[in-house]
Protein backbone atom coordinates (compact mmCIF):
# COMPACT_ATOMS: atom_id res chain seq x y z
CA UNK A 1 0.00 0.00 0.00
CA UNK A 2 1.14 3.51 -0.77
CA UNK A 3 2.42 5.45 2.21
CA UNK A 4 3.02 9.17 2.54
CA UNK A 5 6.72 9.58 3.35
CA UNK A 6 8.42 12.22 5.52
CA UNK A 7 9.77 13.89 2.37
CA UNK A 8 6.21 14.36 1.17
CA UNK A 9 5.28 15.88 4.51
CA UNK A 10 8.04 18.46 4.06
CA UNK A 11 6.63 19.20 0.61
CA UNK A 12 3.11 19.63 1.98
CA UNK A 13 4.45 21.96 4.67
CA UNK A 14 6.20 24.15 2.11
CA UNK A 15 3.04 24.34 0.02
CA UNK A 16 0.98 25.18 3.13
CA UNK A 17 3.30 28.06 4.00
CA UNK A 18 3.11 29.31 0.43
CA UNK A 19 -0.66 29.24 0.26
CA UNK A 20 -1.32 30.67 3.72
CA UNK A 21 1.25 33.45 3.53
CA UNK A 22 0.26 34.23 -0.06
CA UNK A 23 -3.39 34.40 0.97
CA UNK A 24 -2.59 36.83 3.79
CA UNK A 25 -0.27 38.98 1.66
CA UNK A 26 -2.74 39.26 -1.23
CA UNK A 27 -5.76 40.13 0.90
CA UNK A 28 -3.89 42.79 2.88
CA UNK A 29 -2.41 44.22 -0.32
CA UNK A 30 -5.93 44.47 -1.80
CA UNK A 31 -7.25 45.82 1.49
CA UNK A 32 -4.69 48.62 1.86
CA UNK A 33 -4.94 49.63 -1.80
CA UNK A 34 -8.77 49.60 -1.80
CA UNK A 35 -9.17 46.88 -4.39
CA UNK A 36 -11.76 44.84 -2.52
CA UNK A 37 -15.33 45.25 -3.70
CA UNK A 38 -17.36 46.58 -0.80
CA UNK A 39 -16.15 47.21 2.71
CA UNK A 40 -12.48 46.15 2.91
CA UNK A 41 -12.66 45.91 6.70
CA UNK A 42 -15.62 43.55 6.75
CA UNK A 43 -14.20 41.50 3.90
CA UNK A 44 -10.83 41.01 5.66
CA UNK A 45 -12.52 40.15 8.95
CA UNK A 46 -14.69 37.61 7.16
CA UNK A 47 -11.92 36.07 5.03
CA UNK A 48 -9.53 35.64 7.96
CA UNK A 49 -12.29 34.20 10.15
CA UNK A 50 -13.31 31.65 7.54
CA UNK A 51 -9.67 30.74 6.89
CA UNK A 52 -9.16 30.18 10.65
CA UNK A 53 -12.19 27.87 10.81
CA UNK A 54 -11.11 25.99 7.69
CA UNK A 55 -7.62 25.38 9.05
CA UNK A 56 -9.02 24.32 12.43
CA UNK A 57 -11.47 21.84 10.92
CA UNK A 58 -8.69 20.54 8.69
CA UNK A 59 -6.46 20.09 11.76
CA UNK A 60 -9.19 18.13 13.50
CA UNK A 61 -9.74 16.02 10.39
CA UNK A 62 -6.10 14.93 10.18
CA UNK A 63 -6.14 12.13 12.76
CA UNK A 64 -9.36 10.46 11.54
CA UNK A 65 -7.97 10.61 7.99
CA UNK A 66 -4.59 9.27 9.10
CA UNK A 67 -6.26 6.40 10.96
CA UNK A 68 -8.70 5.48 8.21
CA UNK A 69 -6.11 5.48 5.44
CA UNK A 70 -3.24 4.27 7.62
CA UNK A 71 -1.11 7.31 6.85
CA UNK A 72 0.41 8.05 10.23
CA UNK A 73 2.84 10.58 8.69
CA UNK A 74 -0.05 13.01 8.27
CA UNK A 75 -0.15 13.53 12.04
CA UNK A 76 3.02 15.56 11.64
CA UNK A 77 0.98 18.27 9.93
CA UNK A 78 -1.27 18.90 12.90
CA UNK A 79 0.90 21.46 14.63
CA UNK A 80 1.51 23.53 11.51
CA UNK A 81 -2.16 23.54 10.49
CA UNK A 82 -3.19 24.39 14.05
CA UNK A 83 -0.71 27.25 14.24
CA UNK A 84 -2.02 28.69 10.98
CA UNK A 85 -5.54 28.41 12.35
CA UNK A 86 -4.45 30.55 15.29
CA UNK A 87 -2.62 32.97 12.99
CA UNK A 88 -5.76 33.53 10.92
CA UNK A 89 -7.90 33.80 14.07
CA UNK A 90 -5.50 36.38 15.51
CA UNK A 91 -5.67 38.40 12.28
CA UNK A 92 -9.47 38.10 12.30
CA UNK A 93 -9.57 39.52 15.83
CA UNK A 94 -6.95 42.19 15.14
CA UNK A 95 -8.83 43.36 12.04
CA UNK A 96 -11.92 43.78 14.17
CA UNK A 97 -10.14 45.65 16.96
CA UNK A 98 -7.87 47.85 14.85
CA UNK A 99 -9.78 48.55 11.64
CA UNK A 100 -13.40 48.14 12.69
CA UNK A 101 -13.48 49.36 16.30
CA UNK A 102 -10.43 51.57 15.70
CA UNK A 103 -9.04 50.58 19.11
CA UNK A 104 -12.15 51.51 21.03
CA UNK A 105 -11.32 49.16 23.94
CA UNK A 106 -14.45 49.96 25.93
CA UNK A 107 -16.53 48.87 22.97
CA UNK A 108 -14.49 45.68 22.65
CA UNK A 109 -15.04 44.70 26.29
CA UNK A 110 -18.73 45.52 26.05
CA UNK A 111 -19.02 43.33 22.94
CA UNK A 112 -17.24 40.40 24.57
CA UNK A 113 -19.34 40.59 27.72
CA UNK A 114 -22.73 41.47 26.26
CA UNK A 115 -22.85 39.67 22.96
CA UNK A 116 -22.85 35.88 23.10
CA UNK A 117 -21.41 35.42 19.61
CA UNK A 118 -18.47 37.63 20.58
CA UNK A 119 -18.03 35.80 23.88
CA UNK A 120 -17.81 32.36 22.31
CA UNK A 121 -15.55 33.63 19.52
CA UNK A 122 -13.21 35.22 22.02
CA UNK A 123 -13.02 32.07 24.17
CA UNK A 124 -12.29 30.07 21.03
CA UNK A 125 -9.35 32.34 20.18
CA UNK A 126 -8.00 32.33 23.75
CA UNK A 127 -7.91 28.53 23.61
CA UNK A 128 -6.06 28.59 20.28
CA UNK A 129 -3.60 31.07 21.79
CA UNK A 130 -2.92 28.79 24.77
CA UNK A 131 -2.42 25.82 22.45
CA UNK A 132 -0.07 27.79 20.21
CA UNK A 133 2.28 28.98 22.96
CA UNK A 134 2.47 25.46 24.37
CA UNK A 135 3.16 23.88 20.98
CA UNK A 136 7.01 23.77 20.98
CA UNK A 137 8.48 20.35 21.80
CA UNK A 138 10.37 21.52 24.89
CA UNK A 139 7.21 23.03 26.41
CA UNK A 140 5.37 19.82 25.62
CA UNK A 141 8.05 17.80 27.45
CA UNK A 142 7.93 20.07 30.48
CA UNK A 143 4.14 19.94 30.73
CA UNK A 144 4.11 16.13 30.71
CA UNK A 145 0.56 14.74 30.97
CA UNK A 146 -0.97 18.19 31.45
CA UNK A 147 -0.12 18.96 27.84
CA UNK A 148 -2.67 16.49 26.49
CA UNK A 149 -5.32 17.73 28.92
CA UNK A 150 -4.80 21.29 27.71
CA UNK A 151 -4.70 20.32 24.07
CA UNK A 152 -7.99 18.44 24.32
CA UNK A 153 -9.56 21.91 24.52
CA UNK A 154 -9.03 22.17 20.75
CA UNK A 155 -12.39 20.41 20.37
CA UNK A 156 -14.12 23.07 22.46
CA UNK A 157 -12.38 25.75 20.43
CA UNK A 158 -13.64 24.22 17.18
CA UNK A 159 -17.21 23.94 18.47
CA UNK A 160 -17.22 27.53 19.77
CA UNK A 161 -15.68 28.81 16.54
CA UNK A 162 -18.49 27.29 14.49
CA UNK A 163 -21.09 28.59 16.97
CA UNK A 164 -19.57 32.08 16.65
CA UNK A 165 -19.95 31.87 12.86
CA UNK A 166 -23.56 30.69 13.06
CA UNK A 167 -24.57 33.41 15.51
CA UNK A 168 -22.88 36.16 13.53
CA UNK A 169 -24.97 35.80 10.36
CA UNK A 170 -28.57 36.71 9.58
CA UNK A 171 -29.57 33.22 8.52
CA UNK A 172 -27.63 30.06 9.23
CA UNK A 173 -29.12 27.90 6.48
CA UNK A 174 -26.36 27.56 3.90
CA UNK A 175 -22.63 27.64 4.56
CA UNK A 176 -22.78 27.94 8.38
CA UNK A 177 -24.86 24.76 8.35
CA UNK A 178 -22.12 22.95 6.41
CA UNK A 179 -19.60 23.95 9.09
CA UNK A 180 -21.97 22.71 11.79
CA UNK A 181 -22.29 19.34 10.08
CA UNK A 182 -18.51 18.98 9.63
CA UNK A 183 -17.66 19.89 13.23
CA UNK A 184 -20.39 17.55 14.49
CA UNK A 185 -18.94 14.65 12.48
CA UNK A 186 -15.42 15.46 13.71
CA UNK A 187 -16.59 15.55 17.33
CA UNK A 188 -18.71 12.40 17.07
CA UNK A 189 -15.64 10.55 15.74
CA UNK A 190 -14.02 11.34 19.12
CA UNK A 191 -16.86 10.12 21.30
CA UNK A 192 -14.94 7.06 22.58
CA UNK A 193 -11.98 9.24 23.44
CA UNK A 194 -14.28 11.64 25.31
CA UNK A 195 -15.91 8.80 27.26
CA UNK A 196 -12.52 7.42 28.17
CA UNK A 197 -11.28 10.83 29.26
CA UNK A 198 -14.36 11.52 31.42
CA UNK A 199 -14.04 8.11 33.14
CA UNK A 200 -10.40 8.81 33.87
CA UNK A 201 -11.23 12.17 35.42
CA UNK A 202 -13.74 10.56 37.79
CA UNK A 203 -11.28 7.87 38.84
CA UNK A 204 -8.54 10.36 39.61
CA UNK B 1 -0.40 43.82 -12.19
CA UNK B 2 -0.62 47.53 -12.69
CA UNK B 3 0.35 49.46 -9.61
CA UNK B 4 -1.04 52.96 -9.52
CA UNK B 5 0.61 55.29 -7.04
CA UNK B 6 -1.72 57.69 -5.29
CA UNK B 7 -1.27 60.27 -2.58
CA UNK B 8 -3.49 60.19 0.48
CA UNK B 9 -4.66 63.69 -0.36
CA UNK B 10 -6.15 62.61 -3.68
CA UNK B 11 -9.90 62.89 -3.38
CA UNK B 12 -13.04 61.06 -4.46
CA UNK B 13 -12.95 60.49 -8.25
CA UNK B 14 -9.29 59.55 -8.17
CA UNK B 15 -9.90 57.11 -5.38
CA UNK B 16 -12.48 55.20 -7.33
CA UNK B 17 -10.75 52.01 -8.32
CA UNK B 18 -10.59 51.36 -12.00
CA UNK B 19 -12.82 48.49 -13.07
CA UNK B 20 -9.87 46.82 -14.79
CA UNK B 21 -8.10 46.51 -11.43
CA UNK B 22 -11.12 44.81 -9.92
CA UNK B 23 -11.14 42.42 -12.84
CA UNK B 24 -7.42 41.79 -12.43
CA UNK B 25 -8.14 40.82 -8.87
CA UNK B 26 -10.80 38.40 -10.04
CA UNK B 27 -8.33 36.78 -12.41
CA UNK B 28 -5.82 36.31 -9.60
CA UNK B 29 -8.50 34.79 -7.39
CA UNK B 30 -9.37 32.42 -10.18
CA UNK B 31 -5.71 31.48 -10.45
CA UNK B 32 -5.65 30.79 -6.73
CA UNK B 33 -8.60 28.46 -7.13
CA UNK B 34 -6.64 26.25 -9.46
CA UNK B 35 -3.93 25.88 -6.85
CA UNK B 36 -6.39 23.36 -5.45
CA UNK B 37 -5.56 23.66 -1.81
CA UNK B 38 -6.23 27.37 -2.06
CA UNK B 39 -9.88 26.51 -1.95
CA UNK B 40 -9.43 25.18 1.57
CA UNK B 41 -8.99 28.72 2.79
CA UNK B 42 -11.56 30.02 0.46
CA UNK B 43 -14.66 31.90 1.35
CA UNK B 44 -17.31 32.99 -1.11
CA UNK B 45 -14.93 35.03 -3.21
CA UNK B 46 -12.72 32.04 -3.77
CA UNK B 47 -15.60 29.66 -4.21
CA UNK B 48 -16.27 31.44 -7.47
CA UNK B 49 -12.71 30.89 -8.45
CA UNK B 50 -13.58 27.25 -8.84
CA UNK B 51 -16.40 27.86 -11.26
CA UNK B 52 -14.84 28.09 -14.68
CA UNK B 53 -17.57 30.13 -16.29
CA UNK B 54 -18.38 32.63 -13.55
CA UNK B 55 -16.77 35.32 -15.61
CA UNK B 56 -17.12 39.06 -15.15
CA UNK B 57 -15.97 39.94 -18.64
CA UNK B 58 -17.55 42.97 -20.20
CA UNK B 59 -19.75 40.95 -22.61
CA UNK B 60 -21.41 38.81 -19.98
CA UNK B 61 -22.47 41.77 -17.82
CA UNK B 62 -26.12 42.79 -17.63
CA UNK B 63 -26.74 45.69 -20.01
CA UNK B 64 -27.84 48.93 -18.39
CA UNK B 65 -28.62 52.17 -20.21
CA UNK B 66 -28.33 55.87 -19.43
CA UNK B 67 -31.45 57.59 -18.09
CA UNK B 68 -32.40 61.25 -18.31
CA UNK B 69 -33.74 62.84 -15.17
CA UNK B 70 -33.91 66.02 -13.11
CA UNK B 71 -31.83 66.66 -9.99
CA UNK B 72 -34.00 68.40 -7.41
CA UNK B 73 -31.82 70.56 -5.14
CA UNK B 74 -33.50 69.21 -2.02
CA UNK B 75 -32.17 65.70 -2.48
CA UNK B 76 -28.56 66.45 -3.38
CA UNK B 77 -26.59 65.89 -0.17
CA UNK B 78 -23.01 66.82 0.60
CA UNK B 79 -21.71 63.46 1.86
CA UNK B 80 -19.27 61.66 -0.45
CA UNK B 81 -20.88 59.01 -2.64
CA UNK B 82 -20.11 55.34 -2.30
CA UNK B 83 -18.16 54.37 -5.46
CA UNK B 84 -20.41 52.72 -8.04
CA UNK B 85 -18.23 49.62 -8.14
CA UNK B 86 -18.77 49.04 -4.44
CA UNK B 87 -22.51 49.70 -4.42
CA UNK B 88 -22.96 47.33 -7.35
CA UNK B 89 -20.64 44.55 -6.13
CA UNK B 90 -21.40 44.39 -2.41
CA UNK B 91 -25.07 43.52 -2.02
CA UNK B 92 -27.56 41.58 0.01
CA UNK B 93 -30.02 39.92 -2.36
CA UNK B 94 -30.46 36.40 -1.03
CA UNK B 95 -32.41 35.31 -4.11
CA UNK B 96 -28.98 35.21 -5.77
CA UNK B 97 -27.02 33.76 -2.82
CA UNK B 98 -25.89 34.75 0.68
CA UNK B 99 -22.39 36.09 -0.03
CA UNK B 100 -21.98 39.82 -0.61
CA UNK B 101 -20.63 39.23 -4.12
CA UNK B 102 -23.09 36.45 -5.01
CA UNK B 103 -25.83 38.83 -6.23
CA UNK B 104 -23.45 40.32 -8.81
CA UNK B 105 -21.92 36.98 -9.77
CA UNK B 106 -25.22 35.11 -10.18
CA UNK B 107 -27.54 37.72 -11.65
CA UNK B 108 -25.98 39.01 -14.84
CA UNK B 109 -28.29 37.01 -17.12
CA UNK B 110 -31.44 38.04 -15.21
CA UNK B 111 -34.17 39.18 -17.58
CA UNK B 112 -36.17 42.35 -16.81
CA UNK B 113 -37.91 43.02 -20.13
CA UNK B 114 -40.81 42.16 -20.36
CA UNK B 115 -41.79 43.08 -16.79
CA UNK B 116 -45.14 43.46 -15.09
CA UNK B 117 -45.80 45.47 -11.94
CA UNK B 118 -49.34 45.17 -10.60
CA UNK B 119 -50.88 47.62 -8.11
CA UNK B 120 -54.12 46.23 -6.73
CA UNK B 121 -55.99 45.30 -3.54
CA UNK B 122 -57.98 48.01 -1.78
CA UNK B 123 -57.84 50.47 -4.67
CA UNK B 124 -60.40 52.03 -6.96
CA UNK B 125 -58.21 51.78 -10.00
CA UNK B 126 -55.96 48.71 -10.17
CA UNK B 127 -53.10 49.28 -12.62
CA UNK B 128 -50.45 47.24 -14.34
CA UNK B 129 -47.18 48.78 -15.44
CA UNK B 130 -45.13 47.17 -18.19
CA UNK B 131 -41.38 47.57 -18.67
CA UNK B 132 -41.57 50.85 -20.61
CA UNK B 133 -44.12 52.35 -18.19
CA UNK B 134 -41.58 52.08 -15.38
CA UNK B 135 -39.49 54.81 -17.02
CA UNK B 136 -42.16 56.86 -18.72
CA UNK B 137 -45.27 57.03 -16.54
CA UNK B 138 -43.77 59.60 -14.17
CA UNK B 139 -41.07 62.26 -14.43
CA UNK B 140 -37.96 60.71 -12.99
CA UNK B 141 -35.45 62.42 -10.74
CA UNK B 142 -32.19 61.70 -8.97
CA UNK B 143 -32.05 61.56 -5.18
CA UNK B 144 -28.95 60.94 -3.12
CA UNK B 145 -29.92 58.92 -0.05
CA UNK B 146 -28.03 57.36 2.83
CA UNK B 147 -28.62 53.61 3.02
CA UNK B 148 -28.15 51.96 6.42
CA UNK B 149 -28.03 48.16 6.47
CA UNK B 150 -29.22 46.32 9.59
CA UNK B 151 -25.75 44.69 9.56
CA UNK B 152 -24.26 48.07 10.62
CA UNK B 153 -22.75 49.24 7.36
CA UNK B 154 -23.95 52.12 5.23
CA UNK B 155 -23.58 53.68 1.80
CA UNK B 156 -24.50 56.95 0.07
CA UNK B 157 -26.22 56.19 -3.21
CA UNK B 158 -27.67 58.29 -6.06
CA UNK B 159 -30.98 56.65 -6.96
CA UNK B 160 -33.08 57.56 -9.99
CA UNK B 161 -36.86 57.14 -9.89
CA UNK B 162 -40.08 58.66 -8.59
CA UNK B 163 -42.01 59.07 -5.33
CA UNK B 164 -43.99 56.03 -4.28
CA UNK B 165 -46.93 58.30 -3.44
CA UNK B 166 -47.37 59.21 -7.14
CA UNK B 167 -47.78 55.56 -8.01
CA UNK B 168 -50.19 54.84 -5.15
CA UNK B 169 -52.23 57.97 -5.89
CA UNK B 170 -52.67 56.79 -9.47
CA UNK B 171 -54.29 53.59 -8.20
CA UNK B 172 -56.65 55.62 -5.94
CA UNK B 173 -56.59 53.82 -2.57
CA UNK B 174 -59.97 53.12 -0.94
CA UNK B 175 -60.54 54.59 2.51
CA UNK B 176 -60.26 51.13 4.09
CA UNK B 177 -56.68 50.74 2.83
CA UNK B 178 -54.26 51.04 5.77
CA UNK B 179 -51.14 49.19 4.63
CA UNK B 180 -49.11 48.55 1.49
CA UNK B 181 -47.63 45.14 0.80
CA UNK B 182 -44.81 44.49 -1.69
CA UNK B 183 -43.57 41.35 -3.39
CA UNK B 184 -40.38 40.44 -5.23
CA UNK B 185 -40.63 38.41 -8.43
CA UNK B 186 -40.70 34.64 -7.96
CA UNK B 187 -38.50 33.13 -10.64
CA UNK B 188 -36.57 30.08 -9.37
CA UNK B 189 -35.20 29.44 -12.85
CA UNK B 190 -33.32 32.73 -12.74
CA UNK B 191 -32.80 32.99 -8.99
CA UNK B 192 -30.76 30.13 -7.51
CA UNK B 193 -31.69 31.16 -3.97
CA UNK B 194 -35.36 30.54 -4.69
CA UNK B 195 -34.58 27.15 -6.18
CA UNK B 196 -32.50 25.84 -3.28
CA UNK B 197 -33.03 26.42 0.43
CA UNK B 198 -29.29 26.25 0.98
CA UNK B 199 -28.45 28.94 -1.53
CA UNK B 200 -31.30 31.20 -0.41
CA UNK B 201 -30.84 31.02 3.35
CA UNK B 202 -34.04 29.13 4.18
CA UNK B 203 -36.27 32.10 3.38
CA UNK B 204 -39.85 31.43 2.31
CA UNK B 205 -39.86 33.13 -1.09
CA UNK B 206 -41.13 35.32 -2.68
CA UNK B 207 -39.60 38.02 -0.50
CA UNK B 208 -42.26 40.34 0.89
CA UNK B 209 -42.22 43.69 2.61
CA UNK B 210 -44.78 46.15 3.87
CA UNK B 211 -45.38 49.73 4.99
CA UNK B 212 -48.13 51.59 6.73
CA UNK B 213 -50.02 53.65 4.12
CA UNK B 214 -48.93 56.96 5.71
CA UNK B 215 -45.29 55.82 5.56
CA UNK B 216 -45.70 54.85 1.93
CA UNK B 217 -47.26 58.24 1.11
CA UNK B 218 -44.37 60.16 2.71
CA UNK B 219 -42.51 62.10 0.02
CA UNK B 220 -39.18 60.41 0.94
CA UNK B 221 -40.51 56.94 0.05
CA UNK B 222 -39.02 56.29 -3.35
CA UNK B 223 -39.36 53.84 -6.21
CA UNK B 224 -35.98 53.52 -7.93
CA UNK B 225 -35.62 52.42 -11.55
CA UNK B 226 -31.99 53.50 -11.80
CA UNK B 227 -28.78 54.12 -9.90
CA UNK B 228 -25.65 56.14 -10.79
CA UNK B 229 -27.53 57.64 -13.75
CA UNK B 230 -28.29 54.31 -15.42
CA UNK B 231 -31.03 51.68 -15.19
CA UNK B 232 -30.67 49.36 -12.21
CA UNK B 233 -28.44 46.31 -12.58
CA UNK B 234 -30.06 43.06 -11.31
CA UNK B 235 -27.98 42.88 -8.11
CA UNK B 236 -29.44 46.25 -7.08
CA UNK B 237 -33.05 45.20 -7.75
CA UNK B 238 -33.74 45.67 -11.47
CA UNK B 239 -35.98 46.83 -12.96
CA UNK B 240 -37.77 48.54 -10.05
CA UNK B 241 -37.24 48.59 -6.29
CA UNK B 242 -38.30 50.42 -3.18
CA UNK B 243 -35.91 52.78 -1.33
CA UNK B 244 -36.84 53.67 2.27
CA UNK B 245 -33.96 55.84 3.49
CA UNK B 246 -35.00 56.01 7.16
CA UNK B 247 -35.44 52.25 7.51
CA UNK B 248 -32.92 49.41 7.52
CA UNK B 249 -31.97 48.26 4.05
CA UNK B 250 -33.97 45.03 4.08
CA UNK B 251 -37.20 47.10 3.91
CA UNK B 252 -36.12 48.38 0.49
CA UNK B 253 -37.46 45.40 -1.42
CA UNK B 254 -36.02 44.66 -4.86
CA UNK B 255 -37.37 43.57 -8.27
CA UNK B 256 -41.00 44.26 -7.33
CA UNK B 257 -43.87 42.64 -9.25
CA UNK B 258 -46.80 43.37 -6.99
CA UNK B 259 -47.94 46.19 -4.71
CA UNK B 260 -51.13 45.42 -2.84
CA UNK B 261 -53.07 47.81 -0.60
CA UNK B 262 -54.46 46.01 2.43
CA UNK B 263 -56.55 46.58 5.54
CA UNK B 264 -54.31 44.51 7.83
CA UNK B 265 -50.61 44.69 8.55
CA UNK B 266 -48.92 42.51 5.92
CA UNK B 267 -46.46 39.77 6.85
CA UNK B 268 -42.86 40.66 6.03
CA UNK B 269 -40.07 38.23 5.20
CA UNK B 270 -37.52 38.97 7.94
CA UNK B 271 -40.05 39.34 10.74
CA UNK B 272 -41.51 35.97 9.68
CA UNK B 273 -38.07 34.36 9.84
CA UNK B 274 -36.85 35.93 13.12
CA UNK B 275 -39.60 37.98 14.80
CA UNK B 276 -37.46 38.76 17.86
CA UNK B 277 -34.74 40.30 15.66
CA UNK B 278 -36.63 42.09 12.87
CA UNK B 279 -39.90 43.95 13.31
CA UNK B 280 -42.42 45.38 10.86
CA UNK B 281 -41.15 48.95 11.23
CA UNK B 282 -37.35 48.48 11.11
CA UNK B 283 -36.69 52.19 11.53
CA UNK B 284 -33.01 53.04 11.85
CA UNK B 285 -32.54 53.58 15.59
CA UNK B 286 -29.14 53.76 17.32
CA UNK B 287 -30.76 53.19 20.70
CA UNK B 288 -32.41 49.87 19.91
CA UNK B 289 -29.79 47.13 19.52
CA UNK B 290 -30.21 44.15 17.30
CA UNK B 291 -30.34 41.24 19.81
CA UNK B 292 -26.92 40.11 18.57
CA UNK B 293 -25.14 43.38 17.81
CA UNK B 294 -25.23 47.10 18.55
CA UNK B 295 -26.81 49.60 16.14
CA UNK B 296 -25.16 52.65 17.72
CA UNK B 297 -22.48 52.99 15.04
CA UNK B 298 -22.00 52.09 11.43
CA UNK B 299 -19.21 51.67 8.93
CA UNK B 300 -19.65 54.05 6.00
CA UNK B 301 -18.49 52.44 2.78
CA UNK B 302 -16.84 55.06 0.59
CA UNK B 303 -13.53 54.94 -1.19
CA UNK B 304 -10.32 54.26 0.68
CA UNK B 305 -8.84 51.01 1.91
CA UNK B 306 -8.34 49.46 5.33
CA UNK B 307 -6.98 52.62 6.92
CA UNK B 308 -9.95 54.77 6.01
CA UNK B 309 -11.52 55.79 9.31
CA UNK B 310 -15.14 55.43 8.40
CA UNK B 311 -16.82 54.34 11.62
CA UNK B 312 -19.51 56.92 12.37
CA UNK B 313 -22.42 57.36 14.76
CA UNK B 314 -25.76 56.09 13.49
CA UNK B 315 -28.44 58.79 13.47
CA UNK B 316 -32.08 58.38 14.52
CA UNK B 317 -34.16 57.65 11.40
CA UNK B 318 -30.83 57.59 9.56
CA UNK B 319 -30.82 61.39 9.81
CA UNK B 320 -34.23 61.85 8.16
CA UNK B 321 -35.88 63.66 11.08
CA UNK B 322 -38.84 64.76 8.98
CA UNK B 323 -40.39 61.30 9.37
CA UNK B 324 -40.44 61.45 13.20
CA UNK B 325 -44.05 62.70 13.29
CA UNK B 326 -45.20 59.43 11.68
CA UNK B 327 -44.29 57.66 14.90
CA UNK B 328 -45.29 60.16 17.59
CA UNK B 329 -46.61 58.42 20.68
CA UNK B 330 -45.22 55.03 19.62
CA UNK B 331 -42.75 53.10 21.78
CA UNK B 332 -40.04 52.48 19.17
CA UNK B 333 -38.25 49.90 21.31
CA UNK B 334 -41.44 47.84 21.17
CA UNK B 335 -42.29 48.58 17.54
CA UNK B 336 -38.78 47.98 16.19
Amino acid sequence: MYRIKPAHITGIKVITHGICLGFIALFYYWGFTDQLEGDPVKILIHQMGIAALNMLLLTLALSPIAKTFRQSALIKLRRLFGLYSFAFAALHFTNYLVFDLQLDWANLFEDIIKRPYMTVGFVSIIILFALSITSPDNVKRKMKKHWQTLHNFVYLSGALGVLHYIWSVKTSVGKPLVYLIIITILLVLRKDKAKHWIKKQFKA
Amino acid sequence: MLIKKTKNSDETENNVTDESIFNDRRRIIKGLGFAGMGSLLASSQQAHALSLFGSSDEDSLFKTRELSFSKPEKYQIEEPLTPELKATRYNNFYEFGLGKDDPFENSQSFSTDPWKLVIDGAVENPITLDYDDLYSLFDIEERIYRLRCVEAWSMVIPWVGFSLNKLIAKAKPLSKAKYVSFRTVFSPKQMPGQKSRYVGGGIDYPYREGLRLDEAMHPLSFMAVGVYGKTLPPQNGAPIRLVMPWKYGFKSIKSIVRIELTEDEPKTTWSMLAPNEYGFYANVNPKVSHPRWSQAKERRITSGGLLNRSRIDTQMFNGYDEVASLYSGMDLSKYY
